[in-house]
């Protein structure tokens, strides 16, 4: 139907003069141009690699020469792969535990931002930074501090806990890998928390008050169920990312020590080197299942709210 | 107590400013320094960071050996920026960090307008509204899925350098950008774009002369998160390009992780020039950037 739109004769850059929604009008050529080459770029640099991938991952190829198809192997060997079980395991739990530190620290800074305070404006800009710096370049400050600063603390305090680098532990140097990533990713989610306060209607506020509600039964009733769409949100958008973590996990710990900290993205990447290309599409693949899931629920939570 | 101010102050932000006087307790109306004072302290963990980088930046190497990160240089020395400038050859990562980014941010604000304006005009269309969620698919397509196919996709083609970087980070901008301008663009009246067609403006005559100049505000948003998403990327750099001598800043500081490394007062002095500029381009953008999160994650 739309092909014969395009085709048809004396399809002209001008519209017709007559009233544009009396009768279906010609498509003008331009809006084509507009939207044929990024649909052709598009499709050779995500659609393409992701068929290819998932093709791949079906096979024995090691990344280069002729390969086979091998159905399924490659699948189940992933499910009975300590390497691979760890590394989900991880990143979901890193995940999971970075969505809710993110997600408290920047309800209550949201709350506080938008409450009468004297520079709002400044401090905002100022929560708001860690957003624009590099996530590798941070993480190496970062490094740098856990690895010799925070110890010298420790020392100083007498924390023996601390006397030592949380990166070089292989039970807590996830713990730095959240509180960077966390200082990275609260300015998102605490402006998103800015935008769902700003919009409850103060009479709401004034109502509960005259009715007597304390401050804390306000945040409760109030606060949290009129934004709670944003929290949704923020939990949903929050978590998949996180489970993209690289680039501050190869600045802190790259992994280690061991491979306590190998996030999913790092095992893939594996396959560069391995050998064991095809078995890391197939990681891949799955990876990219639970990126489906995440978006269907998010794409769900999202239409209640948006024009489309 | 703290808590209570902040809480029933909330209210305020909406209201019209002669409705404070109605307020039932006189001293929630004025700013709440405790309030004030606790995001103060807070403020602290966001610059800590910073502050080490900037402290360590201007030490000589001789100062930074004790790993007392906060202390003041003493005397200042810019020894590590000069050392840095050298060993990291900035000058060129720097060159190819603005091109990769200018690339990104000139495609991505063309191309999804291009691709936004035609979809949002023929939306009754099923191939344009099919190709919004085609294009909207990738959102949700992360980047470590596609990799070990993509970075063998453009080896192929001669593409594992920075144009290739490039391009793929336009092709993971356009989602999200086309999404925000197909937004804009159906919120802007039509009437104007179909008076000048009866004039006998074509469509680019009337996308270039009347809808992009109106998607100003939307535009420069869009090219603030393209600007902050090609600048500060290690990921696809670093797998993508090939020739380690065409590296953007932020694979650069990578050789600090292992060479060099008890010259510390070099490797700060290089993180704080990478990080730079991203900073200043905050400074002057803040209030976009801030518009835009909101309208990404709620639109």
């Amino acid at each position: 139907m739309v092909t014969a739109a395009a085709t048809r004769p004396g399809s002209r850059d001008v519209a017709a003069p007559t009233p544009l929604r009396m009768r279906r009008a010609k498509v003008p050529r331009t809006f084509y141009l507009f939207l044929l080459p990024t649909l052709v770029l598009f499709t050779l640099a995500i659609t393409l690699p992701a068929v290819m991938g998932i093709t791949l991952s079906f096979t024995d190829s090691v990344g280069f020469g002729e390969f086979q198809f091998t159905g399924l192997t490659n699948y189940i060997a992933l499910f009975s792969d300590p390497a691979i079980r760890s590394s989900y395991l991880f990143t979901i739990g890193f995940a999971l535990v970075t969505v809710l530190v993110v997600n408290l620290v920047a309800f209550l800074l949201a709350v506080g931002l938008t409450a009468k305070i004297r520079a709002k404006i400044a401090l905002r800009a100022v929560f708001v930074l860690p957003m624009v710096i590099s996530g590798i370049v941070i993480a190496y400050v970062f490094n740098f501090l856990f690895s010799n600063s925070l110890p010298q603390l420790g020392q100083a305090v007498g924390i023996s806990a601390l006397e030592q680098s949380l990166l070089a532990n292989p039970d807590l140097a996830w713990i730095t890998i959240v509180i960077v990533t966390a200082w990275q990713a609260i300015p998102s989610a605490l402006l998103i928390y800015i935008a769902g306060i700003l919009s409850i209607p103060g009479e709401v506020y004034e109502a509960a008050s005259m009715d007597g509600a304390t401050a804390a039964r306000r945040l409760v009733s109030i606060t949290l169920p009129l934004v709670a769409g944003y929290v949704v949100i923020n939990l949903v958008i929050g978590f998949k990312n996180f489970l993209n973590a690289y680039d501050i996990i190869v600045g802190l710990t790259n992994g280690g020590p061991g491979t306590a900290t190998r996030s999913v993205a790092m095992t893939i990447f594996s396959g560069f080197t391995g050998g064991d290309y095809a078995y890391q599409m197939a990681n891949a693949t799955i990876f990219f299942l639970i990126a489906v899931v995440l978006a269907v629920i998010q794409l769900r939570l999202n239409r209640g709210r948006s024009a489309f | 107590m703290t808590a209570q101010t902040l809480l029933t102050t909330t209210p305020a932000q909406v209201q019209v400013r002669p409705r404070r006087r109605f307020g039932r307790r006189g001293g929630e109306d004025r700013p709440s320094w405790r309030t004030t004072t606790v995001l103060l302290v807070c403020a602290v963990a966001v610059f800590l960071p910073l502050y080490a980088t900037l402290t360590m930046a201007f030490k000589t190497t001789a100062q930074t050996v004790d790993g007392q990160v906060f202390s003041l240089p003493a005397p200042f020395s810019v020894d590590g920026f000069v050392e840095a400038w050298k060993l990291t050859n900035f000058p060129r990562g720097f060159a190819i960090s603005v091109f990769v980014t200018a690339v990104t941010v000139v495609g991505t604000v063309l191309l999804a307008s291009f691709a936004a304006y035609a979809i949002a005009r023929n939306w009754d269309r099923s191939f344009f509204r099919w190709s919004f969620f085609y294009l909207l698919a990738a959102m949700f397509l992360p980047f470590p899925v596609l990799a070990l196919s993509q970075v063998k996709l453009t080896g192929m083609v001669g593409l594992a350098n920075p144009v290739g970087v490039a391009l793929l980070h336009v092709m993971f901008q356009l989602s999200f950008s086309v999404l925000l301008f197909t937004a804009f663009i159906r919120g802007l009246p039509e009437e104007l774009e179909e008076s000048a067609r009866l004039d006998g403006a074509t469509t680019w005559m009337v996308f270039r002369h009347i809808v992009f100049p109106m998607m100003a505000p939307m535009s420069a948003t869009v090219a603030i998160f393209a600007f902050l998403a090609s600048w500060n990327d290690f990921m696809m750099p670093s797998l993508i390009t090939a020739d380690s001598t065409l590296q953007t800043l932020p694979v650069l500081q990578s050789v600090f992780q292992t060479q060099f490394s008890s010259n510390y007062n070099v490797a700060f002095a290089s993180y704080l020039m990478a990080m730079a500029p991203a900073i200043i381009v905050y400074l002057f953008t803040q209030r976009w950037v801030m518009a835009g999160v909101t309208q990404g994650a709620i639109k």
